[in-house]
């Protein structure tokens, strides 16, 4: 009977606690801690739920407030002509071209970035070569020189080069990466000794053992990196200004910035709008699409 | 299938730290080699030289009769197996039993049939599509030995394959290696720091100490004629008790630290005057009902009684702790308690005399 009583007695410990959850919070705490983080994410969301909704309506609506809480009859309407009709104030560019545009120069950035650290920190942890250090600290160095510090020479070598106004020119000065190439050195400096050395007894020499032991096991690593850099990448504002005259090359940050007058009335919010919420889904779906190996990535070291 | 030739292999790190200071083996075909000795004594790095890991500074080294200094590992046709197992993480048992094949340009269907055929032998059949971390340990043991099965090669290189697992498994394993490399009959090199492990699977023990082998022989022999204190010491547990002593006039027998003398039957004596140690086993000495066919009494100081045997520590009786403390293996069903005082003969030819200065067996 007393046995009976006592593992009864645990079943309903036990069902508190699940009930409380691992940490074993009350229920009171619990919808607190729930209240809190949904207004958070109010907080967060509801400026983008506007740029939509914004998006959605005529200019006129938007010019005479207040604007409306729901989506107004104007979507396709907005949309078709932003994405295909050209808008006026950035030269009859329309948003298409600017997202080709920003789709090229993010993913240029994010694989060449990618592609040369993971190189260089192969070379700098499993080969012995002379001078190893001096050039792993010259790469350290160049954590200190942004491009914003540079930008001067290097937007004289772009010009001598003849690069302005191109995809080249857009992305080959950002790909350098020492961040990237610390994070990959870090990584690569847990992987086992015996790993390594039981590849050269299998028979691996340097370019397989990056390809069939190194790439896959990187693989989180390079998709944590990915989606990192390839909203550095959609999100620069600087060096695109600068190094791009022709509208058709704009990026779609430089665009937007073109499309709003100082004037309130030349401006067409609603394309403003539409351009916004444009230029915000490639980096959602990114993060979306990648978020377990992101996660992963940042978490896991699976070894 | 090979013999494997060490002559006078030495390792420089540097230039300065000397690691393997000038050691020759012949390992026979087919047989195993076990390099045993304490952490930093230069066994695994003689290992990684015949492997080809590590450069060999002086010295050569020949896998069949071919001097293999300058070739890689891969070229050298030796298989290793990894403390730590180092399997492929992102591959199938199956692909990491296969990767070193494949490599090589290997048929595929050949792979296939040695894959199939190694994982038969080492109970991993059905394991072959899992990847290496939902294997328990001892699978994936088995796993970094298969891989080193597949290739067939001239050598296998045991780098403490089974410090890793538990005491369990660790018998259980040792015995499966030892049948193993006695059914595929591939000459093997063991390095272990463990010596039960080296006396159960050695063929030919190399007992290493500070980059040197201070004793190469069949683990009886080392165990019955250690060449060295160290030896003595280092194999064999609990280890062989060492005391002082001064050697006495002639047929007056040992003179311990403390004024005790010793007689051990069936061993030759040093000269008179000259400082020794005796190394008597403690499973060598008897419990003796009279204290006068006793060659040494013990004064107990602690017991464990291990139920099969009971082992009793204590020193020499009318020896001061200078001459050394003493352990004698008893069997479990004698009773002592601390304070006693034990009658103990040593086992006639049982005594181990070394030199003091050298540490060298006399």
């Amino acid at each position: 009977m007393a046995e009976v009583a006592r593992g009864a007695s645990m079943a309903a410990a036990l069902g508190r606690r699940e009930e409380g959850g691992m940490l074993g919070v009350s229920r009171a705490s619990r919808y607190t801690a729930h209240a809190i983080l949904i207004v958070g994410i109010l907080i967060v969301a509801f400026p983008i739920y506007y740029t939509f909704v914004a998006s959605t309506h005529s200019l006129q609506t938007i010019l005479r407030p207040p604007l409306p809480l729901v989506p107004g009859g104007r979507f396709w309407e907005n949309y078709t002509t932003a994405l295909f009709g050209g808008i006026g104030r950035i030269g009859g560019v329309d948003v298409g071209t600017l997202l080709f545009n920003t789709t090229v120069v993010a993913l240029a950035i994010a694989v060449g970035k990618i592609v040369i650290s993971i190189l260089s920190a192969f070379a700098i942890v499993f080969f012995r070569f002379p001078f190893r250090m001096f050039f792993f600290w010259m790469i350290f160095v160049t954590l200190m020189l942004p491009v914003e510090v540079r930008i001067l020479p290097t937007y004289k070598v772009m010009v001598d080069l003849g690069l302005i106004d191109t995809y080249t020119g857009l992305t080959l000065p950002l790909m350098a990466s020492a961040t990237a190439t610390l994070l990959f050195r870090q990584f690569f400096l847990t992987i086992p000794g015996e790993l390594v050395e039981a590849a050269r007894v299998d028979g691996a020499g340097p370019w397989r053992f990056f390809k069939d032991i190194l790439l896959p096991l990187s693989k989180t690593n390079i998709a944590a990196l990915f989606v990192i850099l390839f909203i550095y990448g959609w999100t620069q504002y600087l060096w695109p200004l600068l190094v791009t005259n022709r509208n058709d090359m704009n990026t779609i940050v430089i665009a937007l910035r073109k499309m709003i007058s100082f004037a309130d009335a030349d401006t067409q919010w609603h394309l403003v709008m539409v351009t916004c919420v444009l230029a915000i889904l490639p980096p959602i779906l990114v993060v979306v699409l990648m978020q377990r190996w992101f996660v992963k990535g940042l978490v896991e070291t699976e070894k | 299938m090979a013999t494997v030739d060490l002559k006078d292999v030495r390792k420089v790190y540097g230039g300065r730290i000397e690691a393997v200071k000038g050691v020759s083996i012949a390992i026979p075909d087919g047989s195993m080699c076990v390099l045993v000795g304490p952490s930093g004594c230069g066994k695994s790095t003689l290992l990684r030289m015949i492997a080809g890991l590590e450069e060999i500074t002086e010295g050569t080294v020949s896998i069949g009769g071919e001097v293999v200094n300058k070739k890689g590992p891969a070229e050298r046709d030796i298989a290793m197996v990894f403390q730590n197992y180092a399997l492929y993480p992102h591959m199938k048992v199956y692909d990491n039993m296969a990767y070193g094949l494949r490599n090589r340009g290997m048929a595929r269907d050949e792979i296939d049939r040695r894959v199939r055929e190694a994982a038969a032998t080492l109970g991993l059949a059905e394991f072959l599509e899992r990847k290496p971390r939902e294997l328990s340990g001892g699978q994936r043991q088995r796993v970094a030995m298969g891989r080193a099965i597949v290739r067939s090669p001239k050598a296998f290189l045991f780098d403490e394959p089974l410090s890793n697992l538990d005491a369990k498994l660790r018998g259980q394993m040792r015995i499966e290696i030892k049948n193993l490399q006695k059914s595929l009959g591939v000459t093997s090199v063991y390095v272990t720091h463990d010596q039960v492990e080296a006396m159960t699977l050695a063929d030919t023990l190399v007992v290493m100490n500070q980059g040197l082998a201070e004793q190469i022989d069949t683990p009886m022999a080392i165990y019955e004629r250690p060449a060295s204190v160290f030896v003595a010491g280092f194999i064999g547990s609990p280890a062989m008790n060492l005391l002082a002593a001064t050697g006495g006039e002639p047929g007056k027998g040992l003179k311990l630290a403390g004024g005790a003398v010793v007689k051990p039957r069936d061993t030759v004596l040093p000269e008179a005057g000259r400082e020794v140690l005796l190394g008597v086993r403690p499973e060598h000495m008897t419990l003796v009902s009279d204290r006068n066919n006793a060659d040494i009494e013990l004064k107990v100081t602690a017991v464990e009684t291990l139920g099969a045997d009971t082992l009793a520590h204590g020193h020499p009786v009318a020896g001061d702790l200078r001459s050394g403390e003493l352990i004698a293996r008893l069997p479990g069903s004698v009773h002592v308690a601390d304070d006693d005082v034990l009658p103990l003969a040593i086992q006639p030819g049982m005594a181990h005399i070394f030199d003091a200065a050298s540490g060298r067996r006399i």
